[in-house]
């Protein structure tokens, strides 16, 4: 027997094609009669727009096409719709404004569409942009969370500018608790306002075929089937039949490629008015403003504790900045994807949290890496650590004191957390790290004049948001199963189809491990097709670390399928009952027998059925599932942050990051490996590096690579991770997801750190040396 | 207005009518349609767009094509063995996982392959010194960082 794939460090099947330059992003598909589209955006951050003209740009040379708002409202093409439907603390439907591609009368944050063109080339289609004139009247405008509520309106039915005022806890309760506490510690925080920045700009290439009516749409896409679905029944009126979306090779998403984009719209109807292909690809600077942020919280949080340490109570008061409009799934992040998590690793018997929901103008936020997890997690964690100092309790004991230690586990904010060992993740990162070593490694760092900090975070996520019932009671307006498919070819090679999406996650890879080693077969057998509406039946696509958990179990489901009928034509094979077939991993065995067929040879008797129970049994061996999971599943983890300040200037550097993670069972630990080291690179930018800025007009002040850092190869460290597996209890894998951690427990672990180096008890993020040097001034 | 350029680009000469303004990575991408080279800034900071001209690593976003007239021009589609065999500093990469997406993928192997050259054993410091005009958003250039000290020993072993 070979041995087990699952577990196995395989290199990735998908390398090949990225390291020899023959991937096929969006931008490098080129169609016949290709014309290029681009965007006239706006200058202002609010102003109504008196009058388009458009002559001058239509005139221009290679000009095919000019579409304004107008011309949108004129075919009936729908605004954009957002697919979580909150329900305030007064039982009323969040303020759904309209949201159209193009806009209309008035413009509500920099980078808004306000015309396309389209022409020959994509320099003659950017040359007649700049000669499209729009007469605008600008308007007082907001960009600040915080300061919404009492700044000028930006939709006729928000005039306070709020979306919604949410809540989850018992509130009374709370109170209670807090007004006998021995200790109560209060942050007040600013969760920073990120631009996800994946290396690949967002890209768009739509076609339209009169000869079937039939539109295609190759998209950057973490979730073609989403986008097909919002873009047929609620934008374009299109039956499904006839428009196929393509997200081939995806270069990284992060969140910030979930969502139905207006430029996806303008360029698909485009596409069918001319019946030619449209393609636009976005440039940084397009994307800096055109892309859905991320975070964006101002949050007041207070814990309560009793005299020994336990924890009583936790209350939270956040303003969540939505940006100018709602962006796909914008609504259910601050609320349903945050609130969520406030118990964290701990046994808190009372939460509440309120969550008001405000318009600005600014780019609109939704889900990115983590995606309200992060901030979750940010309250917990400055909120414990901080509170460990204050009662001068060291801070790994406080969190032993309060750890949730009997499963299933029900929070006192709705979720029911199955299974998980926080004692083992944090002992096994106190180790790696030599904290115990700690102290001698601060008297060496003052000794060279700086001073070092060592911070934790010990984190919970909920990933594979389910199930589909429950997520619609709460407001959701989509399924959130996945689909897989199984395709057995005559020989015995296999085809996955999955709705998954990868666009970095290597699912070609993990998904073939998964597969290979239920059937018995090598990796070279087993190929996975994902990302083609045409090709996959159907699927919800990647987001919130659901691959593996939802997804891969769906594929497993479809093997089981597989797996049954092989058991009958084995049967049939080898003359034998079909209760006493047993199934290993390739093999057909009758029980206490040596007579046996493999994999292949019932594949082969499956398509060639001449030895065959023709009569009971159909020819062929393909089976698809869909699975609806019963219930999130938890990933958590300990990381523990080392840095180094230096007194002079303020400059910090992460000197070590050891993260310790509980993702269930691992498939491919290398690549599980990678994942959290780019989440974790993201986390520590969030901290240190990255921090979207807009001036009180509502200018993006960050609008670039050079004014926006993401990390570089020298801001971070080696990092040491490792992992602990407690299987999740309701998926066959055992998995739980891997994908955002990083970026979800790295944020508060720089910042414990941070302050600890520095004596302060908060400090805003990014810390940049700036503000590091500033707090060592007043400190 | 228009111009001709012509230039050697992986071994092969080749020449085109292009507007003056055509960047060399434009010139590449759209009319070699060698789409290995990527675009992902518009500021020469994340050099995805990466290529060897006349042997050194540049950004072929911050030259107009016309500048690269008569050069000599490597993009990555000609970095492996014509027979398919990955490259030392390629298959280091693939061994290690110093790549996820792949989109800055072309751009880190192209800047590495000129590092390697004057770094036959670099430590982890000169590596991430070499990195500072490429960006990478999935890797936290852990793997990277792995990936191009293996290459370059690799590189070294096999002169």
């Amino acid at each position: 027997m070979t041995p087990s794939l699952i577990g196995a460090r395989i290199a990735r099947k998908e390398d090949y094609r990225f390291l020899t330059g023959s991937g096929q992003y969006t931008d490098d598909v080129a169609l016949p009669h290709q014309t290029y589209a681009s965007f006239v955006r706006s200058p202002h951050a609010h102003a109504n727009i008196r009058r388009i003209s458009i002559d001058k740009a239509k005139r221009a040379p290679g000009v095919v096409a000019v579409y304004t708002g107008g011309d949108l409202a004129a075919a009936k093409v729908g605004g954009l719709p957002c697919g979580w439907l909150i329900t305030d603390v007064n039982g009323q439907p969040m303020k759904e404004p309209p949201y159209p591609s193009l806009a209309l009368d008035k413009v509500r944050h920099v980078g808004e569409r306000v015309a396309v063109v389209i022409a020959e080339t994509a320099s003659q289609a950017r040359d007649a942009a700049e000669l499209v004139e729009v007469d605008y009247q600008p308007l007082a405008a907001v960009a600040s969370g915080a300061k919404a509520r009492g700044g000028p309106a930006l939709h006729e039915i928000a005039p306070d500018n709020t979306c919604y005022v949410w809540a989850i806890g018992d509130k009374n309760a709370v109170d209670a608790a807090f007004a006998k506490a021995a200790h109560v510690t209060k942050l007040e925080f600013v969760n920073n306002r990120l631009i996800p920045n994946a290396i690949e700009p967002r890209a768009v290439n739509a076609v339209y075929s009169r000869a079937d009516d039939s539109t295609t749409l190759y998209v950057a896409s973490q979730n073609p089937h989403v986008e097909r679905l919002l873009m047929t029944a609620f934008v374009l009126g299109l039956p499904e039949t006839k428009v196929r979306v393509v997200a081939p090779d995806v270069g990284g998403g992060f969140g910030s490629k979930i969502y139905l984009y207006a430029e996806d719209v303008v360029c698909t109807w485009a596409a069918r008015q001319l019946a030619r292909a449209v393609k636009w690809t976005s440039d940084r600077s397009e994307a800096f403003v055109s892309d859905a942020h991320g975070r964006d919280h101002v949050t007041v949080a207070e814990l309560a504790l009793d005299k020994d340490g336990k924890f009583l109570a936790m209350r939270v008061r956040t303003t969540a900045n939505l940006g100018a409009y709602l962006s796909t799934f914008a609504s259910c992040i601050p609320t349903i994807l945050y609130a969520t998590l406030l118990a964290g690793q701990y046994t808190t018997p009372h939460i509440y949290c309120e969550v008001t929901a405000v318009f600005t103008n600014t780019t609109p936020v939704d889900a990115y890496r983590g995606a309200g997890r992060p901030e979750a997690t940010y309250v917990v964690e400055r909120l414990v650590e901080t509170a460990a100092r204050e009662i001068k309790m060291d801070p790994a004991e406080l969190r032993r004191k309060n750890f949730i230690r009997q499963f299933p586990y029900q929070t006192p904010v709705a979720l029911l957390y199955d299974t998980g060992n926080y004692e083992a993740t944090l002992s096994a990162a106190m180790k790696m790290a030599d904290v115990a070593g700690f102290k001698e490694r601060r008297e060496q760092s003052l000794r060279r004049g700086k001073l070092r900090g060592l911070g934790y975070a010990c984190y919970i996520e909920a990933c594979g948001i389910a199930p589909s019932n429950v997520a619609g009671s709460l407001g959701a307006r989509a399924g959130l199963f996945e689909a897989g498919e199984i395709r057995v070819h005559p020989t015995g090679t296999v085809t996955v189809f999955t709705g998954s999406h990868a666009h970095g996650q290597g699912h070609e890879t993990t998904f073939a491990q998964v597969v290979a080693d239920r059937l018995g077969l090598g990796m070279e057998q087993v190929d996975i097709v994902h990302g083609d509406t045409s090709k996959v039946l159907f699927g919800m696509g990647t987001y919130g670390s659901r691959s593996i958990a939802v997804g891969g179990t769906a594929i497993v489901k479809a093997l089981d399928k597989i797996v049954a009928k092989g058991r009958k034509i084995a049967a049939h094979l080898l003359e034998a009952s079909e209760a006493d077939i047993e199934y290993d991993r390739g093999v057909f065995k009758v029980g206490g027998t040596d007579k046996q067929k493999t994999f292949g040879e019932v594949a082969f008797a499956a398509y060639v059925p001449h030895n065959y129970p023709l009569d009971k049994l159909e020819p062929g061996l393909n089976e698809n599932a869909f699975y609806d999971p019963t219930n999130f599943t938890f990933p958590a983890g300990s990381y523990v942050c080392e840095v180094e300040v230096d007194r002079e200037t303020g400059a910090s550097q992460i000197v070590a990051f050891t993260a310790v993670d509980d993702f269930g069972k691992v498939i491919n630990p290398m690549i599980v490996e990678g994942q959290v080291h780019g989440g974790l690179a993201q986390g520590i930018g969030q901290a240190l590096t990255e921090g979207c800025a807009y001036d009180e007009t509502g200018q993006l002040l960050t609008g670039s690579f050079a004014d926006y850092c993401i990390p570089r190869a020298n801001d971070l460290p080696l990092f040491k991770v490792d992992t602990r597996e407690t299987p999740c209890t309701h998926n066959p894998l055992g998995v739980k997801g891997c994908g955002e951690a990083g970026a979800i427990g790295a944020p508060a672990a720089v910042m414990n750190a941070l302050t600890d180096a520095l004596g302060v008890k908060d400090l805003s993020m990014p810390a940049t040396a700036q503000k590091v040097w500033q707090a060592m001034i007043r400190a | 207005m228009s111009v001709k350029v012509s230039m050697k680009v992986n071994g092969k000469p080749v020449s085109a009518e292009i507007e003056e303004r055509t960047l060399l990575v434009t010139f590449i991408r759209e009319n070699l349609r060698l789409t290995g080279t990527h675009v992902g800034c518009d500021t020469a900071q994340c050099g995805a767009c990466t290529i060897h001209m006349n042997g050194k690593a540049i950004k072929s976003c911050s030259i107009v094509a016309m500048q690269a007239e008569g050069a000599d021009i490597l993009t990555i589609e000609a970095v492996a063995h014509p027979d398919g065999t990955l490259h030392p500093m390629q298959a280091a990469f693939k061994e290690n996982h110093g790549l996820q997406c792949g989109f800055c993928t072309p751009g880190m192997v192209m800047n590495a392959l000129d590092f390697a050259k004057s770094h036959p054993s670099p430590t982890e410091h000169e590596v991430r010194e070499s990195l500072e005009g490429n960006l990478c958003r999935c890797t936290g250039y852990h793997n990277i960082v792995k990936s191009i000290m293996a290459g370059a020993r690799a590189m070294a072993g096999t002169k």
